[in-house]
């Protein structure tokens, strides 16, 4: 473990959880290089959030184990482990009363002692947070008047406030006009070579195939493939998970994968009573 | 570095108004990251030393107002004594001065009025704690001890034990009554609220304020009539007063006992409480997000509700079921000086000492010598609040 993107790289080992008697997670192995973008593809239901929740530790695993380099996450203690992983969350919810840089402010509280205040230091971090995500102007703002794009941008200057090894987001570009999709996305890549390790639960195959070094295919509760963006998004694949039928281009302009969508399949092998498919057939 | 913003925050707090205010979510975001992004000075420093100073500021205005309420509320009444009395006579008791005061104006000072005042302090700072602590923990502004049917629930048990004869336990039946109310109320709003270390991000929002209120309403209407009940069944002399007392809130006859119950439960219920607001904070975003922040959200929760229904459960065992005080003061509060707990639990708390010593002298001499149960007072500034937070929330529904 010489090199430090070795110290980061995640590795989800046999994770299983059950909610009640259902099976969400299902001996899930997956790896994120260390400083890459890993993107969780899957259809709705594919326990995506949940898996995230795991390596978080927000939720427990029934079994299996979540690792950062040599690190058993679970085995941490909660302050240490929220100093490693931050989680960038789908929900944009309220915080009542709360201005932009005391939302950014709360990213350092795995940093904080019961009693003492904020240092110089978390001070600094947040200041040089709000200015990276172009905050600055919105720090005096009541988070409760800021538009949908705005709450993601200052959830994620939250995660990233927690200075973590691994940044964990849900469905970070969602209620994003395009513009704002992109500059997240571009955001990620940036912070990724500096060094940090990124898996985004996404909904968009040719936003995830465009910036993500390595792509995670979740089907109920299972991993269905893995590995480099073009080499994982077949067409074949593509129906089989999702029950569409999807042609996969080159970009002309980046040489990255693609998609372009036809039509629902005429039958889903995955799962029929999710898509619609079976209606049809 | 960061001295240096400090010490340049007069030039610092200028940025946020001339900063130009980004105008929705898809304006531009430097593309990477970088360290030359860092300015020596800041606007973030600065803004926390200057919202620091407020509450600083706002924490010894209040406290100074509430030493001079206690100081001023001792005086008002038949007697006609003045804060030098009452300073003369708390000097004496305290072994610092010559008593100047004849022994029946010393001993309504210090037997009958500071006592009392004292009490009506303890209990609305620490109602007023309860009400901040409980509607953070369940992200709705509407809690409070007495909405949430830990009040009444806390009478039932004060009330079976007086009843019984067991006047020693009275506060830890209180507490029972309100932890019993508290867990009733919960699990009518929201079943499966709260289960497990983490919990469910889906289920934590199922509890919403209008079925928690509903189900405290409930709750609190069971819990009253029992109350009402017992007294009834068991009572040789006025039970109606005695209900009202219960039912209503009041702070007649608290002597130096009801001080060390309601003040020694500040102490070592409040204070705890206090000093938790980091973990409330965290708690801003919902129950996912403060464990990915590195709370141990199932254990934080149960003993913090479980902490304000032992400081309810004290409070109630002095002076009844007294409304709205934790409802109103932390509202109040967090209009001045925001959400952040750090300002706002120590604040509420003085704010809601101040707020009931007043409320109180009202209630024993408005009506002169008749006297009202301080509650009714508190429901008649309350109830509007109510309204207006209910309107201000409608999304909340």
């Amino acid at each position: 473990m010489t090199d430090p993107a070795d110290h980061r790289e995640l590795h989800a080992d046999r994770v299983r959880f059950t909610r009640g008697r259902r099976l969400i997670i299902d001996d899930v192995d997956c790896t994120v290089p260390g400083g890459s973008v890993g993107a969780l593809l899957g259809p709705n239901g594919a326990g995506k959030s949940t898996l995230l929740h795991l390596i978080a530790g927000v939720e427990h695993a029934d079994a299996g184990a979540a690792r950062l380099g040599d690190r058993d996450l679970a085995a941490l203690r909660r302050r240490d482990r929220a100093r490693l992983v931050a989680l960038a969350e789908q929900e944009v919810q309220d915080a009542p009363g709360l201005r932009v840089a005391e939302v950014v402010a709360l990213g350092r509280t795995p940093y904080l002692g019961a009693f003492a205040g904020p240092d110089d230091r978390d001070r600094l971090v947040v200041r040089r947070t709000l200015d990276d995500l172009g905050l600055v102007g919105l720090a005096d703002r009541d988070y409760a008047t800021l538009s949908g794009g705005e709450r993601q941008r200052v959830n994620l200057a939250r995660a990233i406030a927690q200075e973590p090894e691994l940044l964990l987001l849900d469905e970070p570009t969602n209620h994003l006009d395009v513009h704002a999709q992109l500059t997240t996305l571009g955001l990620l890549r940036s912070l990724a070579r500096d060094g940090l390790t990124v898996l985004a639960a996404l909904h968009d195959l040719s936003l995830a195939a465009g910036y993500a070094d390595h792509v995670v295919v979740l089907a109920e509760g299972r991993v269905r493939a893995a590995g480099a963006p073009g080499a994982v998004l077949t067409p074949a694949l593509i129906r089989e998970v999702w029950g569409v039928e999807a042609t996969v281009l080159e970009h002309p302009a980046t040489g990255r994968p693609l998609i372009a969508y036809s039509e629902v399949a005429e039958r889903a092998s995955v799962a029929p009573d999710r898509h619609g498919a079976s209606a049809r057939a | 570095m960061p001295r240096t913003a400090e010490g340049r925050a007069a030039d610092a707090l200028r940025v946020p108004e001339t900063a130009p205010p980004t105008e929705s979510g898809s304006a531009a975001w430097p593309a990477r990251p970088s360290a030359s992004f860092h300015r020596p000075g800041g606007e973030g420093g600065a803004r926390r030393t200057r919202t620091g100073l407020r509450t600083g500021a706002w924490a010894a205005a209040l406290g100074v107002l509430l030493a001079a309420s206690v100081v001023v509320a001792v005086t008002i009444g038949p007697a006609g004594l003045s804060p030098a009395d009452v300073w003369a006579s708390v000097l004496a008791h305290l072994g610092i001065g010559e008593p100047t005061l004849s022994p029946l104006r010393d001993g309504i000072v210090w037997q009958l009025r500071m006592p009392r005042v004292l009490t009506a302090a303890a209990v609305g700072a620490g109602l007023a704690l309860c009400g901040a602590v409980m509607q953070a923990l369940t992200r709705n502004p509407l809690a409070d001890p007495y909405l949430l049917g830990l009040s009444s629930g806390a009478s039932v048990g004060a009330v079976l034990v007086i009843v019984l004869g067991i006047g020693l336990v009275l506060p830890l039946a209180a507490f029972g009554g309100a932890l019993v109310a508290l867990v009733a109320t919960l699990a009518l709003a929201g079943a499966g609220w709260g289960a497990g270390a983490g919990g469910r991000a889906g289920s934590g929002g199922s509890l919403t304020p209008t079925r928690t209120v509903l189900a405290g309403l409930a709750v609190s209407a069971v819990f009253g009539a029992v109350t009402s009940l017992v007294i009834f069944w068991s009572a040789t002399g006025d039970s109606y007063r005695e209900i009202l007392n219960w039912l209503l809130g009041s702070l007649a006859g608290t002597d130096w006992t009801s001080v060390a119950i309601a003040g020694g439960a500040m102490l070592l219920v409040g204070l705890p409480l206090i000093a938790s607001a980091r973990t409330l904070d965290a708690f801003a975003f919902g129950d996912t997000a403060a464990a990915a922040l590195g709370v141990h959200v199932g254990r934080s929760r149960a003993l913090l509700l479980g902490g304000t229904a032992l400081l309810t459960g004290a409070l109630v065992a002095v002076s009844g079921a007294i409304g709205f005080v934790g409802l109103i003061l932390p509202h109040a509060v967090r209009f001045l000086v925001g959400s952040r707990h750090r300002a706002l639990l120590p604040l509420s708390a003085l704010a809601g000492a101040i707020f009931l010593v007043w409320a109180d002298t009202g209630a024993r001499t408005l009506f002169d010598p008749r006297e009202l149960p301080v509650g009714i007072l508190t429901a008649l500034i309350g109830g509007p609040v109510f309204a207006v937070l209910m309107l201000r929330n409608r999304r909340l529904a």
